[in-house]
């Protein structure tokens, strides 16, 4: 279960994330859902892969 | 119909000789309904002297974040609170990158790395990522690896780098404001090095740091001066932890009068849309804007936020009925 902004890093029971939600359709997540970890982030034309050191690796959807 | 476009028919579209800086001010400053007439002229001039092709590029950032640099729009420096990490890209990702890239239809691939210039090690990826691509994949290389020596630019022309993008950003006047680690001169040397080298030289800049309208005039005057082979147009993207992560985005007429104005500047350069479009024009704006002096695009993502799907903008084109440059027409 997510509990900190992908965006900002904030705390998703805190403040509205809407926007950062938004801004999501053009950017990759940036922080760790779940311990909010900067991610380590490649952005390649097609997708993005992003790994965090505690909770591993992700990438875009196909 | 306004002077400046009566002047710009016959000055830019029938003789193709760019608007000056105070023509560019003009059709910076026109009023909102003569923005679609601008459009419609800068689109004549861009089918005229460029003809219908538009061409078709993808980027990848081969090493991100840790920039030394400080350039206020970016979000790769390492001197802000960006939540962006440095990270490598290995050569077999490098590689599927360019696949990916070449998949769309796209005869351009530009490698970008974030640095002040390349070191020996960012040169020894670039060999090997530069050789693995051209072994694997029917593709043009481009590089944006920042400021480069005389022997680095003769390096990249030996493995085969045909065209070298180093933005300007801005116009010298406002340049300091955007950038106190370099000069406006510094990057301007480098980019005399790579045309007397015989690679196709790249610059353009971002729209939105906070120049006003005559230092957009400004901007455009000075890479008409410059006569690049291709100016790509970004828009500002404000991003977080930067010292422009506040600024307004761009107003869409804006960003639709400086379409018009910089390719009535440059009737033949290969005009592209770069980052930031799809936040200030969005999807008709995309569309007005390749009706208007674009004929160039890069698709898909960006080097550290996203795009829209190149399959949308390859749609668009052929919805537009404009084909996409065919590899063999670079060469």
């Amino acid at each position: 279960m997510s509990t900190w902004c992908e965006r900002c890093g904030g705390s998703l029971a805190e403040g509205d994330h809407a926007a950062c939600e938004a801004a999501r359709r053009f950017e990759p997540p940036r922080f760790c859902p779940e311990c909010r970890r900067r991610m380590k982030v490649q952005v390649l034309p097609a997708g993005w892969s992003a790994s965090c050191v505690g909770h591993g690796s992700r990438r875009s959807p196909a | 119909m306004p002077e400046i476009l009566d002047l710009a028919r016959n000055q830019v579209l029938e003789r193709g000789v760019g608007l000056d800086e105070e023509g560019v001010l003009a059709v910076l400053r026109l009023p909102d309904e003569h923005i679609s007439g601008a459009l419609q002229l800068a689109h004549e001039v861009r089918m005229r002297w460029c003809g219908p092709e538009v061409e078709v590029e993808g980027i990848v950032s081969l090493k991100t974040g840790g920039c030394p640099e400080d350039c206020h729009f970016c979000s790769q420096s390492g001197l802000f609170t960006s939540p962006v990490r440095s990270v490598w890209l290995d050569i077999p990702s490098l590689v599927e990158a360019a696949k990916q890239t070449a998949a769309t239809g796209a005869t351009e691939f530009c490698i970008v790395a974030a640095v002040r210039g390349p070191d020996e090690r960012l040169m020894k990826q670039m060999r090997e990522g530069v050789a693995a691509i051209k072994a694997a994949v029917d593709i043009q290389v481009a590089a944006s690896l920042g400021m480069l020596s005389q022997s680095q630019v003769d390096e990249l022309v030996e493995m085969g780098v045909h065209r070298y993008n180093h933005n300007l950003e801005t116009c010298r006047s406002y340049f300091a404001n955007v950038v106190t680690t370099h000069t406006w001169e510094e990057r301007w040397d480098t980019l005399r090095m790579v045309r007397d080298s015989g690679m196709e030289v790249c610059c353009g800049g971002i729209l939105g740091l906070g120049e006003s309208i005559e230092q957009r005039a400004e901007f455009a005057a000075q890479l008409a001066a410059l006569d690049p082979h291709e100016v790509p147009l970004n828009f500002l993207n404000p991003r977080p932890g930067t010292p422009l992560g506040d600024r307004p985005v761009v107003d869409g007429k804006d960003a639709l009068r400086a379409i018009a104005a910089f390719r009535l500047a440059m009737p033949r350069t290969i005009l592209r849309y770069a980052g930031g479009r799809e936040i200030t024009l969005g999807d008709l704006g995309t569309r007005d804007g390749l009706l208007g002096g674009i004929n160039a695009v890069i698709v898909g993502n960006y080097l550290t936020t996203l795009g829209r799907p190149a399959e949308e903008d390859l749609a668009l084109l052929d919805d537009l009925k404009m084909p996409v440059k065919a590899l063999s027409a670079t060469l």
